[in-house]
Order: C-alpha cells, then sequence, then structure tokens
C-alpha cells in the first residue's frame, strides 16, 4: 500500500511502474482525477489539505477496502496546493484478485476520498474565489457501502 | 488545558488565522465553541451555522458533543471535498 499527499504532480506511467505485481494478481484499476473547468472561466483550483489527519484518514479508507475487497495492492495519490484547468489532482490504483474486486475497490476509495479525507477546493475564477461546496449526492454515495 | 486549535478553509477565512493555541476548561467541543463565540465576533461569525461544520479530535472526524478530556488538537471545518 502507497500513500502519497503532495503538492507535485505525478507521471501515471512510473507510479504505476511495479504496482500489483504480486503473483496471485489478476487485475488491476487505476483512476485518475483532474480539475475540470465548466464554464471556461477557471483561472485555478486552490486544493488546503489538513497535513497528518490527511495520511491518516486516506490510510485507513485505503485498509478498509483492502481488508473488504482483498486487495494485493493499493496506492492512493492526492495532491494539494494551485492547479490548474487540466492538472490532475489524484488518482487512485487497485489490485486484486479479479476485476470486480479492482474496480468496487477503485470506486469505494473515491467515494470515501470525496467527503471523508481533509481537503477543500476552492475555485478561482476572473470573477472571483469561492469554496466548492460538497454535495449531498457525494455523501449518498456512501450508503451503496 | 491548552489546546491547539486549527482552522481549515472559509472557517480558517473568518476565523483570520489558521490555528492558535487555546487556554480553555470546556468539557466538550460545543463548549468550547460557545466560549470563542463569547469572545470575540469572528468567531459567532465562524460557528454561526454549525450544521455546516465538522469537527476533528486529534485528526479524527467526531461530534460537537465529544468531550475535550485529553484531547491536545481540535480541527474546525466545512465538510471536505476531496477527490
Amino acid at each position: 500500500m502507497r500513500i502519497s499527499v503532495q503538492s507535485e504532480d505525478f507521471e501515471l506511467a512510473q507510479v504505476l511502474k511495479g504496482f500489483g505485481k504480486a503473483p496471485n494478481t489478476g487485475a488491476t484499476v487505476s483512476f485518475t482525477g483532474l480539475v475540470r473547468d465548466d464554464t471556461g472561466t477557471l483561472d485555478h483550483m486552490e486544493i488546503e489539505h489538513y497535513p497528518g489527519m490527511c495520511e491518516a484518514a486516506i490510510t485507513k479508507i485505503a485498509e478498509e477496502a483492502g481488508t473488504r475487497w482483498s486487495l494485493t495492492d493499493c496506492l492512493v495519490i492526492h495532491r494539494y496546493g494551485q492547479l490548474r484547468p487540466g492538472d490532475q489532482i489524484m488518482m487512485v490504483a487497485t489490485a486484486a484478485r479479479h476485476r470486480v474486486e479492482a474496480f468496487e475497490a477503485a470506486e469505494y476509495l473515491m467515494d470515501y476520498l470525496k467527503s471523508r479525507a481533509p481537503f477543500w477546493k476552492k475555485e478561482v475564477t476572473r470573477e472571483g474565489a469561492d469554496w466548492v461546496a460538497a454535495k449531498e449526492a457525494d455523501e449518498d454515495a456512501l450508503k451503496r457501502w | 488545558m491548552k489546546i491547539e486549535v486549527l482552522y481549515f478553509a472559509w472557517v480558517r477565512e473568518r476565523i483570520g488565522e489558521p490555528r492558535e493555541t487555546v487556554e480553555t476548561d470546556a468539557a466538550t467541543v460545543m463548549d468550547l465553541v460557545e466560549e470563542l463565540k463569547s469572545r470575540e465576533e469572528r468567531y459567532d461569525l465562524a460557528f454561526s451555522d454549525l450544521k455546516s461544520l465538522r469537527v476533528a479530535l486529534d485528526q479524527e472526524l467526531m461530534e460537537f458533543d465529544s468531550p475535550l478530556e485529553g484531547v491536545r488538537e481540535v480541527a474546525f471545518f466545512p465538510p471536505m471535498t476531496g477527490g
């Protein structure tokens, strides 16, 4: 398991090199989240985080996923700081014996990272800056697990 | 007791600082919130709607009625928006 909370960008191919190499692994899934600009007005996004609690919270989430889906490997990278449209914000990767476990565990990680890892997004546009409000749908997404 | 109090996102902006050391005898998080609110208006502004706030004690999510005994670090912040 690897958890990293960092400001630097990451290179997908390099990160996944050596991931899920345990012989009982039959499937790996990776997901990458990017900074989206829906209206064409976004200058950048500021991601604030709670150092220490971020790592602790993500580790707990990843450990839970690892147990539920018998993962053979698990990786989470989440960035903080100033990010521009198109930049990579975060990624998760899961490795399991079968694809269903790998896909489900990746979705579980994503759902929990959204509302249980202490990050806060602020969108800075030409008109001004605003904190992104948490969506009820994100909270509801946890109920299916 | 001395407690480190941390603020994040718009809570930090309303309070005007990211952290402070607070000398308090508050028994619960709620007591601490009431104590801070009575000190200055900016706390009143930050803590006006507790439903829109979350609290962590020693870096673990807890409730507003949680006891503060033995706690070293309290953090207040809006619902998280990671991912």
